[in-house]
């Protein structure tokens, strides 16, 4: 294990879904989820993975969660490869590496306690080993995450979205890891609801110095906790910046798009906005070229034709569009 | 983190307060219970009865039931014999109180020997893709076949005693069984919360254990009334044509299959059998249908 190398590397991971067809169930296509995503994560660090629902950012997180194999690539976690780990190796990975989902409904088995959810991964982990000591753990991480200790009995459909998402906030603490992936995890909250659980998710970082992959559709959630930013547009990442360069000085016409879509609570705010029309391409047959020429606004010839690849913009910040090389490219007013 | 921070986008960071609050207790008592489940109470208790008469049936002021008199041969119902006697002089209210012995353990027998089964078959078809095409293929072929013929045919292969008859019904029925457990496996496998279970280092055969076996439990259980009714009905029509329990013991199907003959001029012997098969089966299917309706919340409309 170095110390230098990122807690997360990803390079050039693909997933792609197989489609079976026909009479005789043979695979007649593929789903190209994830093509070739590379990223970083360092220690303690929040990376947000943003982009339109189907563009595969979900994948990614479960890639690297080994819930299914993948396509190509490789993922190291903290020096260790882990991509091509056989199932039998995977329980150290496991230990380093939760998982926060999106639904607080179904991400909680309906038959078990709080207990239970929470006293699942530290005995799998072997970190107590039972009676007394399990629950004072179970109650340790119920403070930790600010929900009443009374409620160590009750079953999950005895509490409101909020509640479950904290326990299941817990449950990915319960092993104390390294990384949290949090797979649209205030999605699905009310806004003041998703207010107190972004506070709890920074408030835990600073505590226990996790680093955290933040995927969400949202930019405005994201600005408050990450670090650093990357766009995701259908299965490719189009832009990576820190959190002040993306908000402020963004290149690529999707992440400016992303951005003139966020909703500013002034209404007299005069703001640019960009429309993009039509759907996302269908991951099954992406485009051409640059994946986004379909739907962009800036759109030339070359776009249509030859694929942009990741360039360095600035420090720290790189943009796969064509525009970022034409002189006078960067035309595009900010929005808003 | 600080409190109450507005920002740019418009989110206000609000303190944590009212998420916090302590969960609703859910309050449940037994009247709410037979208010909100008439059906469950009402099929609960026939059955119920049924069982005690089953278990009790010495002791109801019965004798031998296969006691022969051929000198009070069809005697109609009367104080002595309440329900008339037969061709061969046979008490038929002890006939027929020992009869819901053997509906009923034929009954909850194939029920629990068709839903072990099945779901075993289920749980593989679910997790196992190379076995699942083939293993529910050969689930279609058993269902494409009516199942009191298949309980017939198994039947003319083997001697009739009880424990034949539920083996031939639960073949009938395991594959319907295996359908509905595939089925949710299938769905529940890819449920966030057992993901969340596999992140968490549990391997397989604990996910099946605690995350999907008690959630296949409600279907299961709604599944195993029905095929309990439909047990009886077929080891009854087995043991009117003859191809179920053998003749010695007293069944339902038995009793009525005797009493045939004798059906225009003394039609009681068939009518006492028939009603008692009739409640025990209406009362598993009261059952059943209130146990789906309190534990599928997509066919329970209450307030």
């Amino acid at each position: 294990m170095t110390s230098e190398r990122p807690l997360l590397e990803v390079n050039g991971l693909k997933k792609h879904f197989p489609i079976f067809g026909g009479i005789l169930g043979q695979e007649t296509a593929k789903v190209y989820a994830v093509d070739g995503v590379s990223f970083t994560i360092d220690r303690g660090e929040t990376l947000s993975l943003v982009g339109e629902s189907g563009c595969g950012k979900s994948t990614v997180g479960k890639s690297i969660l080994r819930l299914y194999p993948v396509t190509d690539g490789e993922v190291y976690l903290a020096g260790d490869r882990i991509d091509n780990l056989p199932a039998g190796r995977l329980r150290p990975l496991r230990r380093r590496v939760q998982v926060v989902f999106q639904d607080p409904f179904s991400s909680l088995n309906p038959r078990m306690k709080v207990r239970d959810i929470l006293a699942e991964p530290l005995i799998n982990f072997g970190i107590v080993r039972g009676g007394r000591a399990l629950t004072e753990r179970v109650e340790l991480l119920m403070d930790k995450v600010q929900l009443p200790r009374d409620a160590i009995g009750r079953f999950p459909h005895e509490f409101s979205g909020g509640q479950r998402q904290r326990i299941g906030i817990a449950r990915a603490l319960a092993p104390g890891a390294d990384l949290i992936i949090c797979d649209e995890a205030v999605s699905a909250l009310d806004v003041s609801v998703k207010a107190q659980i972004i506070n709890l998710l920074v408030d835990l970082q600073d505590e226990f110095g996790m680093a955290l992959l933040f995927i969400s559709h949202d930019l405005a959630i994201v600005e408050h906790l990450t670090h650093r930013v990357a766009v995701m547009y259908l299965g490719k990442i189009v832009e990576l910046a820190d959190r002040r360069t993306l908000f402020a000085k963004s290149h690529h016409p999707y992440t400016r798009a992303l951005l003139s879509a966020v909703p500013v609570p002034d209404p007299t705010a005069k703001r640019q906005r960009i429309i993009l029309t039509g759907d996302v391409p269908s991951p099954i047959n992406p485009p051409s070229g640059c994946r986004f020429h379909t739907r962009c606004p800036f759109v030339f010839d070359r776009c249509r034709v030859e694929e942009p690849l990741l360039r360095s913009v600035g420090e720290g910040h790189v943009s796969a569009c064509h525009l970022d090389h034409v002189p006078g490219g960067q035309v595009v007013p900010m929005a808003g | 983190m600080s409190s109450a921070t507005t920002t740019q986008s418009g989110y206000a960071a609000a303190p944590a307060l009212a998420d916090v609050l302590p969960p609703v207790r859910q309050r449940g008592r037994v009247m709410t219970f037979v208010r909100r489940n008439p059906t469950i109470v009402l099929g609960g208790t026939l059955l119920l009865v049924m069982v005690l008469i089953a278990i009790l049936a010495p002791y109801l002021g019965t004798v031998d039931p296969t006691a022969l008199a051929p000198a009070k041969r069809t005697r109609e119902p009367s104080a002595q014999y309440w329900f008339g006697t037969d061709m061969l002089g046979r008490d038929v209210y002890s006939r027929v109180i020992y009869g819901a012995r053997i509906s009923l353990i034929v009954g909850f027998a194939v029920a629990a020997v068709a839903s072990i089964l099945g779901t075993f078959i289920g749980l593989v078809s679910g997790f196992i893709r190379g076995a699942d095409a083939i293993m529910m293929r050969v689930m279609d072929g058993l269902m494409s076949i009516p199942s009191i013929l298949l309980a017939i045919a198994l039947m003319a292969l083997t001697r009739a005693s009880v424990q034949n008859v539920v083996i031939a019904i639960s073949v009938a029925e395991f594959p319907r069984v295996s359908r509905l457990i595939r089925g949710v496996v299938l769905s529940l496998r890819e449920q966030p919360f057992v993901e969340a279970a596999v992140a968490s280092g549990t391997r397989l055969p604990m996910i099946i254990v605690k995350h999907i076996l008690p959630n296949t439990l409600a279907p299961l259980m709604v599944n195993a009334t029905f095929i309990c009714a439909s047990a009886m009905i077929i080891e009854a029509s087995l043991s009117f044509i003859g191809a179920g329990t053998p003749p010695i013991i007293p069944s339902w199907g038995n009793i009525m299959a005797e009493g045939r003959a004798l059906w225009q001029v003394k039609p009681y012997i068939v009518f006492f059998p028939a009603i008692f098969l009739c409640i025990t089966v209406l009362s598993v299917n009261l059952l059943g249908d209130g146990l789906r309706d309190a534990l599928d919340p997509r066919l329970a409309k209450r307030l």
